[in-house]
């Protein structure tokens, strides 16, 4: 019935016309359907208005030009669009509560941000820092190993994008439960031990082999990650602040370097943007690039070079939506049009149609944006580390996408048409819980309760996974993830990424997405939290933040409505702490025949430690130095890890209380810029007993509690004392003779001396009835904590 | 020759990657150097212009067949006799991880009879598999014959970090006992994998990162001028690269790994 919809023009290649004229609501969404546009019933009809106005047809490159810009991926329709929520409308979700938040803090350390490929702080007088954090799911989720690979190299390619020099990745990932029953996997869906092996060797292949360090990470396992993986690549680069220079201008020439075009990543956007299902497989699996990360260490050197040298007037990575992104957003970000000419793009393979060489992602390629006058040098730059570059085009002056293959025009786009999206109309709204607090009797053996949770997914010790990325390599990382010998987890990295100066790149993150079941809003408080104070932990301050959402289908008024909520909980807090948000990116439709995924906010911290002599690590350091908490412990054990263990969800989870948080924040930095600060650690998944216990097995020294000493509210039982997952604590290490000016530094926050460290090498905790609940060698703790995920070979 | 005078030349392809701070490191000791490609020597032709030549770590053109594989036979397709005579004129040659790979692969280590047409050892896939990045400690072994540890006095042990997943040490099989006499005799082992209290790890992780045979972590060529070893010397050279350095009040300024460039320094002002 469609056949007299599609003509192929006459000539040797593959392009195809499409007759929208007359077409019928239904042969329009058959048109979407079929060339797998994943545009809507009225965005077909607003093409259609279009192209009668042009008085032609369409052809698939224009169709699928268009397709890719309007994408979910491409302009954020979900975060950008109007959202009708308990009876008020918001007018986009990202200008409300996320870009006005960084407005208001008006930090004086703010760059660059939301404009570029990554956001940009000041680092010193003539430096800058570059910064981006992915989300690579959807590819993770069909090929494990290359998704997360791609994810790793697309998002040093947005550093690149802005003349940084790639210098830290950092790597959060989320999975099933490894022992997940397979009987009980839908088919479609891989088990989470595959998953895991191969997210894994992705991310440390693509890393080592670019001579990147991975200095900071996280992993977290929910059973709703079982059908939807959860990626976060991030990488962090350093620039000279002279050279962040944006001057291109009509008749500069459009350069493409790096990798040959393919027909790997085809449709990755559109596909980024749908739901999975059983048959993602086999219709996506080329939506998954291929990754060659020596290719990408190639074009970082001469992109420095031609950096250096001055040769370009705009750089752009090609990632989502291929050429077709990189070219129409570089033209529409400078009011120019463009002309390209698609049979220059050098291909592996020969049979390829226009419209595959316009929207492929493969892999490792850039566009750059060069003067005539500099073309020859910037060719010869290239050539000299064995990269390919080719010039395909040119800006113009009269603004439109104009693509010609072979010298015959097969698009002619008007770019205000392309560019102008339609608002979507969104609505919202909150699903009532009956969520309850459980009751149960305080355990009688908690030794053997903390030894559970240190075995528990959450908490267990990831040094089996962190010692397969180098992260090492450079010679900068100053506070490596794993602390001494017996790898206690370092709460930041620290990097000192300048010849000749002490000043360190404090990196964290944060992310609680066990909150988010009972309520999305302190869940991102609680991530906003826990990243900041990771990062002041050892030693950050100045902090911008990145916001990265992995959600549902924003369709689904229930899921909008819990994104909503975190966005409000990002706006709140962002401005309490004054931490401006830089750069950020929405992975949504992570739904799966599992189900969706859960609500995942991850916070990524950036800080700046003055001097790297400074910083502090989390392992003890010397017997007889007191341990004190810092923050109030609270009755907030829904979500926790220990409910968890007990088989409960719970209600009450960890809230953010600004003020009196500001005042702890303020004096975990004074008490360190005061040099009284031994060893800091954040209290974090299993509160109190699970930090004590990996300060101690990171220091090999024993340290004893007494939970009497405790500042508390409302509790009074020892496994909730211990367990508790309030926000906003630290335990600190001090020396007898800085003990009172600790003490005098950390006025007038709420804070408590509560024990000691020791020299016996065990962990021992007094309850509130002065019993001896907790007596244990460190070397049963390690045993557990490390078993898990242990790869049978660590210490 | 003046320490300043000295030129060295740190030789890249693509996948090179610790050029940066292999340079810094020669840096710090106020030697000279120079960072080129192959492709730009191969122009040149200009390598007896450096005192030294070194091979950092990386993943050269992915070492997608073998470690080091086919850095190796470009090298010798490309530039055999540039570096035959370099080689000849006792010039050192240092090779660092995947430099110790190429450096293997090349034939130009252990070269037990100078170098040789076929790889006369290999770097395998470690034991237990995978990439692994940690700090270890290795020992010197070398009773005088190699450059590049002449300021450490045997049997002190140093800390160095390891990151690779091709660092196994291997003789063929049938001659492994004949072969390790063999280097023994010619006093080419130089660090074997210890632990912390200098015991031999004798095979066992993590203190042997890789399940190199006899713990075997370095080795040089017979004249002692071309060492290669998989632990990477150029990150242990500061304070703030210790793994440990947050639990002492009074760190010292340097890692363990600066003295093995500064026995090569030496070697090179004294031969002048």
């Amino acid at each position: 019935m469609t056949s007299s919809l599609y003509t192929r023009r006459k000539g040797s290649f593959n392009l195809v016309e499409i007759n929208t004229g007359v077409a019928s609501c239904l042969q329009l969404l058959e048109i979407s359907r079929k060339l797998g546009l994943g545009l809507s019933p009225e965005e077909m009809k607003t093409v259609q208005v279009y192209f009668n106005k042009e008085q032609r047809s369409p052809t698939d490159v224009e169709l699928q030009t268009i397709a890719q810009t309007w994408s979910e991926h491409c302009c954020h329709k979900t975060f950008k669009g109007k959202i009708h929520f308990n009876g008020k409308e918001i007018d986009s979700l990202f200008k409300t509560f996320i870009s006005r938040a960084t407005e208001e803090i008006n930090a004086p350390w703010c760059v660059s941000v939301f404009e570029d490929n990554a956001g940009i702080i000041r680092f010193n007088q003539d430096y800058g820092i570059a910064v981006k954090v992915e989300t690579h799911n959807h590819p993770s989720a069909v090929e494990p190993f290359g998704g997360a690979a791609t994810g790793v190299g697309g998002v040093i390619r947005d550093v690149l994008g802005v003349w940084a020099d790639p210098i830290a990745c950092t790597d959060v990932l989320g999975f099933g439960p490894l022992d997940f029953d397979y009987h009980k996997l839908p088919s479609g869906v891989k088990h989470p031990k595959y998953v895991y092996t191969g997210v894994v060797g992705g991310i440390g292949s693509y890393g080592n082999n670019m001579g990147i360090p991975t200095v900071n990470g996280a992993i977290y396992f929910d059973e709703s990650y079982t059908g939807n993986v959860v990626v976060f690549c991030g990488c962090i680069g350093l620039l000279p602040l002279k050279k962040f220079k944006k001057n291109a201008q009509p008749n500069h020439i459009i350069l493409l370097a790096g990798g040959k075009t393919g027909r790997d990543g085809i449709h990755g956007v559109t596909f980024a943007s749908a739901e999975l299902t059983e048959e993602s497989e086999e219709i996506s699996r080329p939506a998954v690039q291929i990754a060659n990360p020596i290719e990408e260490e190639k074009l970082k050197r001469a992109i420095i070079e031609i950096r250096e040298l001055n040769l370009a007037s705009a750089i752009t990575d090609l990632g989502g939506g291929g050429l077709s992104s990189a070219v129409g957003e570089t033209a529409q970000n400078y009011g120019c049009g463009a002309t390209v000419e698609l049979e220059k793009v050098p291909l592996k393979d020969p049979g390829l149609a226009p419209w595959e060489i316009f929207l492929s992602e493969s892999q490792e390629r850039m566009l750059l944006i060069i003067p005539k006058e500099n073309l020859e040098k910037a060719l010869e730059t290239f050539e000299k580390e064995e990269v390919e570059a080719t010039a395909i085009g040119k800006l113009t002056l009269e603004k439109r996408l104009k693509l010609v293959f072979h010298k015959e025009r097969v698009a002619d786009l008007n770019m205000q048409f392309l560019f102008k999206t339609k608002k979507s109309v969104k609505s919202a709204s909150i699903q009532k819980t009956n969520l309850e607090e459980p009751f149960f009797p305080e355990p009688e053996n908690i030794t053997e309760t903390l030894l559970q949770l240190l075995a528990a997914p959450n908490i267990a010790s990831k040094e089996s996974v962190i010692r397969t990325y180098d992260h090492e390599v450079k010679g900068n990382t100053t506070l490596k993830p794993l602390q001494g010998a017996y790898g206690g987890p370092n709460d930041a990295a620290v990097i000192k990424p300048l010849e000749g100066s002490n000043r360190g790149l404090t990196i964290s993150c944060g992310m609680n997405p066990n909150y988010g079941k009972v309520d999305t809003y302190w869940m991102a408080a609680s991530a906003i939290d826990e990243a900041i104070r990771n990062n002041l932990a050892v030693g950050g301050r100045k902090i911008s933040l990145l916001d990265n959402f992995t959600w549902g289908n924003p369709e689904k008024p229930d899921r909008l409505g819990a994104l909503v909520r975190a966005c409000e909980a990002c706006y709140d807090f962002a401005t309490a702490f004054g931490t401006p948000f830089i750069s950020g990116k929405d992975s949504l439709y992570n739904e799966s025949p599992l189900g969706p995924v859960t609500p995942t906010l991850l916070i990524t911290a950036i800080g700046i430690i003055p001097d790297i002599h400074d910083t502090v690590s989390m392992d003890v350091k010397t017997p007889d130095n007191s341990i004190y908490v810092v923050g109030q412990t609270r009755r907030e054990l829904g979500g926790s890890e220990y409910y968890r263990l007990k088989g409960f969800l719970g209600r009450d989870v960890p809230k953010v209380y600004p003020m009196q948080t500001k005042e702890t924040f303020r004096a975990i930095t004074k008490a360190i810029d005061l040099g009284t600060v031994r060893a800091c650690h954040d209290l974090s998944e299993g509160g109190l007993g699970i930090a004590a216990a990996e300060m101690a097995m990171a220091g090999d020294y024993g340290i004893e509690l007494d939970l009497n000493l405790l500042p508390k509210e409302a509790l009074n039982r020892n496994d909730l004392l211990l367990f508790s997952e309030s926000n906003s604590r630290f335990l600190v290490e001090v020396s007898e003779e800085n003990r009172r000016d600790f003490e005098t530094s950390l006025e007038p926050s709420i804070f408590s001396k509560i024990g000691k460290v020791k020299k016996n090498k065990k962990l021992t905790v007094y309850g509130v009835d002065q019993k001896t609940i907790i007596d244990v060698r460190l070397a049963e703790l390690r045993k557990s904590w490390k078993g898990t995920l242990s790869s049978g070979c660590e210490l | 020759m003046k320490r300043e005078e000295i030129r060295v030349c740190l030789l890249r392809v693509g996948g090179t990657n610790c050029d940066s701070e292999t340079q810094r490191a020669f840096q710090e000791l106020g030697v000279q150097t120079e960072n080129v490609h192959l492709n730009e020597m191969v122009k040149r032709k200009n390598l007896m212009e450096y005192q030294g030549l070194v091979f950092p770590g990386g993943f050269s053109y992915g070492d997608y067949v073998r470690a080091g594989a086919i850095w190796a036979k470009r090298l010798i397709a490309k530039l055999g006799n540039e570096l035959k005579t370099f080689v000849e004129a006792n010039r050192p040659i240092l090779g660092i991880c995947n430099g110790f790979q190429v450096l293997v692969e090349s034939g130009l280590l252990p070269g037990f009879e100078g170098m040789s047409a076929y790889p006369e050892a290999t770097l395998a896939t470690n034991v237990p598999q995978g990439y692994n990045c940690r700090w270890v400690h290795i020992k010197n072994e070398n009773k005088g014959r190699c450059i590049y540890t002449s300021k450490i006095p045997r049997g002190e042990v140093l800390r160095i970090p390891v990151a690779h997943s091709e660092g196994r040490f291997l003789f063929p099989k049938q001659k492994e006992q004949e072969l390790l006499d063999n280097l023994y005799e010619k006093d080419l082992v130089v660090f074997r994998y210890c632990d912390n209290k200098g015991e031999y790890a004798e095979g066992l992780f993590p203190s042997n990162p890789n399940g190199s045979f006899h713990d075997i972590a370095g080795i040089c060529n017979p004249e002692g001028t071309i060492f290669g070893l998989m632990p990477h010397p150029e990150r242990a050279i500061f304070w703030w690269q210790q793994p440990d350095w947050t639990r002492q009040k009074n760190w010292p300024r340097y890692g363990d790994g600066k003295i093995i460039f500064e026995s090569l320094i030496r070697y090179l002002v004294k031969k002048g």
